[in-house]
């Protein structure tokens, strides 16, 4: 950082510049890591006491007395190995697994041809009409779970979470088009004109020239609409009532609190478990989505 | 259409390429059959729903008795008579309206905190996306026992500090708050959770949008001396606002359409006083088996919805033309 000194200024005046300006750079520092924690904990403190609350006995949890933030008793793992042995967790992480991966595969077959066309094809429309694609995402799922709970009970999908792979989409591949018009657009043109020159067709240059071009961008797609998927409430409380269909969203809050008996440890334990390797895959790919998301909207 | 030959080249060899030019290269019709396959889906799984949840609200449909009879505008006249109808409305507006201002400011804050270069970045990073990229359902979980009416910790620590349970202190002498069961702390505890969990969001769009902004703007006004203030009324603000609007809009949306806080923090009560458009629609819809109501109810979601759809619209207008 240059100093500008006005000129006939001493040495001790440039000295004690100089100083003012590395004490303003350190309070600067000090100021972003402060402000940089205080955001983490105040993001983070439910869940810290989740954690906290995971590993407390019966006895040390229930007594209103005890310091909450430490062990007045010895740290368990009971209630960890109970929601794993004795609750339907499992059962609940397995369907939001394969409800999630089956949504995504659906998603990328349906949604990737058209961002394509959206973004390549030079069609005059398809400006608005990706935008208007978009403006999908927007309708909510508490305006339509009424009628496609009827809709659902017409397929006899009712109870199941098929129900969920069929509807998912819905949320999914508007935001997924979006976003792939993005990442699709950043391959260069020439790639796939030279695929066309050596031979070709349009269709052969897209999945063999776009598509491994733009795999990075369809990473980040793949785990958008994972979270998505694995988000979602009001469906998946309106469509699948029985214990062995259920998802992780609607399970853990519905099955693990039984009338007024709340499995505090278990449920803390639950959400903790799921939260934190969401959050470390989609921080892998935060930068990613910012990218796409900018150029969905600046070029779009 | 860059791969077809321009008009000056000799006739032998369009000729030549006429052939090649198979299905697969055809350019509109390869855009529709890419196309087609979502558009039909979207028209089969959002716009008849759509369509069938208007038409739901003018029968008399339930759970018990699926067949279809024109009621006409009867379920929407019960449902004005129901003051709990006009409850949610209003709760439905003042969660959004006050959360989508917190949103939109923290989210400011914090993605200026978030794009700032410094040692453990990775983990602060990872921190702050918790709230969002966690099933809503599961965070309120977790707040759930945050805010235990007995357990807290929050209460614990006001305790120890001498606000709360004592005769005198300032909170009042019961030795809890009772968060989630006073209306008014009720209220505050779901826009509190909106808010923490939006807030992310809203600061990873900023982020998009700040990458956007050309740096060079601010750095000419400041050498042409223009100061904070200045900079910030006149360079800074109209640069972010679009940006900040589309933030705005999709913390609205989703603090707008979501149940699953109100849900799982105070299913609707106490006594109704967080119950919300949505949750309501549920209710009536889903658990009391009224299709016909709980459809109209949920209608009035959209004329504000197609608002701010609307209004998002005109915003990413305007990041494009800048």
């Amino acid at each position: 950082m240059a100093v500008i000194t006005p000129p006939g200024t001493t040495d001790t005046e440039i000295a004690a510049l100089r100083r003012r300006y590395a004490a303003r750079h350190v309070l600067g520092r000090m100021g972003v890591y402060l402000a940089a924690v205080l955001a983490a904990f105040v993001c983070a403190a439910p869940f810290l006491w989740s954690l906290i609350t995971t590993f407390k006995q019966n006895r040390d949890l229930y007594n209103p007395e005890n310091n909450p933030f430490l062990y007045n008793r010895p740290a368990t793992p009971d209630h960890l190995m109970y929601l794993f042995d004795r609750t339907a967790f499992g059962t609940f992480a397995w369907n939001t697994l394969w409800v999630g991966v089956l949504v995504v595969l659906i998603t990328l077959l349906l949604g990737l041809p058209a961002a394509y066309a959206l973004a390549r094809l030079d069609r005059p429309w398809a400006g608005w009409f990706g935008v208007a694609i978009f403006l999908v995402y927007l309708v909510p799922p508490s305006l339509l779970f009424l009628s496609l709970s009827r809709l659902v009970v017409s397929l006899g999908l009712q109870d199941s979470s098929w129900s969920l792979v069929v509807i998912y989409p819905t949320i999914t591949i508007p935001v997924s088009i979006w976003l792939l018009i993005g990442f699709l657009k950043a391959v260069p043109r020439d790639i796939e004109e030279q695929a066309m020159v050596d031979g070709h067709s349009r269709l052969g240059a897209f999945w063999l020239a776009v598509v491994p071009l733009a795999f990075p961008g369809i990473v980040a797609v793949i785990v958008f609409a994972f979270t998505l998927t694995a988000s979602e409430y009001i469906y998946a409380l309106s469509f699948v009532a029985p214990t062995t269909e259920k998802v992780i969203s609607t399970g853990v809050p519905t099955e693990l609190i039984r009338g007024d008996v709340f499995f505090w440890q278990s449920l803390q334990a639950a959400t903790v478990v799921v939260a934190v390797p969401i959050a470390i895959v989609f921080n892998l790919f935060l930068d990613r989505f910012i990218a796409g998301f900018t150029q969905g909207a600046v070029k779009g | 259409m860059t791969d077809v030959a321009a008009p000056a080249t000799p006739r032998t060899e369009r000729a030549a390429a006429r052939p090649r030019k198979r299905f697969a290269d055809r350019e509109g019709a390869l855009a529709w059959v890419f196309l087609m396959p979502s558009v039909v889906y979207i028209l089969a799984l959002v716009a008849v729903p759509f369509v069938l949840a208007i038409g739901f609200a003018l029968s008399d449909v339930t759970t018990g008795d699926p067949s279809f009879d024109w009621v006409g505008l009867r379920n929407f006249r019960l449902v004005f008579e129901d003051p709990v109808f006009w409850q949610s409305l209003w709760n439905t507006l003042v969660f959004t309206g006050i959360s989508m201002v917190l949103i939109v400011v923290l989210g400011k804050v914090l993605a200026n905190i978030l794009v700032a270069r410094f040692r453990g970045r990775w983990v602060v990073r990872f921190l702050v996306l918790l709230p969002w990229t966690t099933p809503v359902a599961l965070s309120a979980v977790s707040w759930l026992w945050l805010l235990d009416s007995i357990y807290s910790p929050i209460d614990w620590v006001l305790r120890q500090l001498g606000l709360l349970g004592e005769p005198g202190a300032p909170l009042g002498a019961e030795s809890n708050l009772y968060y989630l069961g006073q209306p008014g702390l009720a209220m505050a505890s779901v826009i509190g959770v909106h808010v923490w969990r939006l807030t992310p969001l809203s600061a990873v769009i900023m982020m998009a949008g700040l990458v956007a902004i050309p740096r060079d703007l601010e750095e000419a006004a400041k050498v042409d001396g223009a100061g904070y203030w200045r900079r910030m009324f006149e360079v800074t603000i109209p640069m972010v606002l679009p940006v900040a609007a589309v933030a705005a809009l999709f913390g609205a949306i989703f603090t707008f359409t979501d149940m699953a806080v109100v849900d799982v923090l105070t299913n609707g009560g106490p006594n109704n006083a967080t119950q919300v458009l949505t949750s309501w629609a549920f209710f009536r819809g889903i658990d009391g088996g009224d299709v016909g109501q709980g459809a109209a109810i949920a209608l009035f979601l959209f004329p504000i919805l197609l608002a701010a759809a609307i209004a998002i619209l005109r915003a990413v207008r305007r990041m494009e033309v800048r």
